[in-house]
């Protein structure tokens, strides 16, 4: 059960049950749908872009713990973050749960540092990274785009 | 003996078409049920995962294999190994007895009336698209209509989907009550002068709901409009009958009997089958070929194009003869069992409710658990060495239904036993102090 502390943290079991940033954005001007066909989680990530600044950002959706918890904690750290900074954390937050990520670089992740148990869990990684390419849709798409993990 | 050959059983499973455990010899005695040596044929149960004994409660989307089976295998490879048909050396006429021998295995074991009824396909899955390509694109056009129910698994849906997109006809399904129940009424209704084909699940995969497939058949029957029943998750847990059925097609997946992946068949009435176009092209499906024309062999071998998968045929025989020396009847009192048992344990759990109270089921215990989703029930059961399934099982329409995105699925096989119910139990009462 050691194992199962490191990936249910409590600060993830936290975030699940009162998730941060939850709900339609009305000043949105990008959201995606990202959706998970081995579980059905689904998500849509709200974005209100200024130029290339995150200036406002939410999510809305149902999934498990480890996916919701995910989106929740994007948000807090992704308000105010550029675009480039975003894909940045994107990168190192997928090398973090895939087990890729040197020690330096868990630091500069901050509190999403909580999500390395992932990594022993390969079938969980895509409900970790779920709100992520969902974000990366917002931002490179248009105004609406899906993405799926499968 | 068979329903069909027992007045008094064709009796007793009229409602059915099957004789359900509760009501002929549901009490089959259990005496001599020895669940020990049940288990110690089955060599992948004998291993821990995690360090803790493997609980393998994910049976309806495989089950395990016992040792007459991965045997049968390998000793088709070891000493039989020949292509089938037409050569004439000694190991293809071995391989070929083989082959047709596990075909005559399946006629038995569904009483099928002839073994060239039995067609080999690659599991339930192909043995629908097998329907659908060959007799839907021949009697299915614009306007027609396909009855399904709302409880079927993707592979009963989409392929008749794809026909009726392809014909300019419509896909109808019958709805289900709360506790998973097929709404026969509502079924009724929906059996139009323009219905050509009925399609229909034996037992849920997502919900474990048993449905009348004897009623359904005669009904449709009624109507003149052919039935395929899907026994995938029906032919482990009961005792099918396809002639006391009278189904005009019967599918199902060798995997999910303690036989090998990839094998399964399609059962069809020959009159049914002899009037269909083939389904694939190749050889072994032809009796004569030039280039200006074809003559198609006779059956079943018109629809087995191509060299088939021979060892699983084989091992699927090996699977159904062990299960036929075990006995259906009691397999199915010891399931019954063990669900009840199971059904009353988790019942027990604060914030559980079981998806599917259907009161005839067959196998399956689905559940969800307030404040948690499923794949966490599914991670942390994990930890613990029981396997479970956890989503929406590829029966998303179900899910809609009862407005959930997933569920939490505990399914059984024989080799099962209490204590690996209780050890779910324990399971998921860790589940709930996580999330506390």
């Amino acid at each position: 059960m050691s194992d199962l502390r490191d990936l249910y943290q409590e600060v993830i079991v936290e975030h699940s049950k009162a998730p941060r940033n939850y709900g339609a954005l009305a000043t949105a001007n990008h959201k995606a749908e990202g959706y998970n066909p081995l579980c059905g989680d689904r998500f849509t990530v709200y974005l209100d872009l200024e130029g290339d600044a995150i200036r406002d950002i939410s999510f809305q959706g149902a999934g498990c713990a480890i996916s919701k918890a995910s989106a929740s904690m994007m948000t807090q750290i992704l308000k105010g973050k550029s675009r480039e900074e975003a894909e940045e954390l994107f990168d190192l937050f997928h090398k973090l749960v895939t087990g890729q990520a040197p020690a330096g670089d868990k630091a500069s992740l901050g509190k999403l540092a909580v999500f390395s148990g992932v990594s022993e869990f390969p079938a969980r990684v895509k409900c970790a990274t779920l709100a992520w390419h969902t974000l990366h849709a917002a931002l490179e798409g248009k105004a609406e785009s899906t993405v799926s993990t499968e | 003996m068979t329903a069909a050959r027992n007045p008094e059983a064709k009796l007793r499973a009229a409602s059915y078409g099957t004789a359900p455990a509760r009501v002929a010899g549901g009490r089959a005695d259990l005496s001599s049920w020895d669940i020990e040596s049940v288990r110690a044929d089955f060599p992948i149960l004998q291993q821990k995962i995690r360090g803790k004994p493997l609980v393998y409660l994910d049976n309806a989307a495989t089950s395990q294999k016992p040792r007459v089976v991965i045997d049968a295998v390998r000793n088709y490879y070891e000493h039989e190994n020949a292509n089938i048909h037409r050569a004439v050396h000694f190991l293809s006429e071995r391989a070929t007895e083989a082959y047709e021998g596990a075909r005559r295995a399946v006629q038995g074991f569904i009483n099928a009336r002839a073994s060239n009824e039995i067609i080999f396909v690659r599991g339930a899955t192909e043995g629908i698209n097998l329907v659908t390509q060959s007799y839907g694109r021949t009697h299915v056009g614009p306007g027609d209509e396909v009855l399904i129910t709302g409880m079927e698994h993707h592979s009963n849906i989409v392929p008749w989907q794809i026909l009726c997109d392809e014909k300019g006809a419509k896909l109808r399904a019958a709805p289900i009550n709360d506790a998973g129940e097929l709404l026969f009424d509502e079924f009724a209704e929906l059996i139009g002068p323009r219905t050509k084909f009925v399609a229909v699940t034996h037992v849920s995969n997502a919900l474990g709901t048993v449905n009348p497939v004897k009623q359904i058949i005669e009904l449709a029957h009624s109507r003149n409009i052919p039935v395929l029943i899907d026994g995938a998750q029906a032919v482990p847990h009961l005792k099918v009958d396809v002639q006391a059925l009278d189904c005009d097609f019967y599918t199902f997946s060798g995997h999910k009997i303690y036989g090998p992946t990839g094998i399964g068949i399609l059962y069809g009435k020959s009159a049914l089958l002899d009037a269909m176009p083939p389904y694939q092209a190749g050889g072994d499906m032809i009796s004569s070929v030039t280039i200006e024309k074809t003559i198609y062999n006779a059956l079943p071998y018109k629809f087995e194009a191509g060299t088939p998968h021979i060892a699983g045929a084989v091992g699927l025989g090996a699977a159904l003869r062990y299960v036929e020396s075990l006995g259906l009847d009691r397999i199915a009192a010891h399931e019954r069992d063990l669900l009840e048992y199971a059904t009353d344990a988790v019942s027990a759990i604060h914030g559980l409710r079981i998806v599917g109270a259907a009161s005839e089921k067959a196998g399956v215990l689905s559940f969800v658990l307030e404040g948690v989703h499923p794949h966490d029930i599914g991670t942390i059961l994990d930890q613990q060495g029981i396997a479970i399934r956890t989503g929406h099982h590829c029966s998303q329409p179900v899910m809609q239904r009862f407005d959930i995105p997933a569920t939490a699925r505990a399914s059984f096989a024989l080799y099962n036993t209490r204590e690996e119910v209780d050890a779910l139990v324990r399971g998921v009462e860790s589940v709930r102090e996580v999330f506390a």
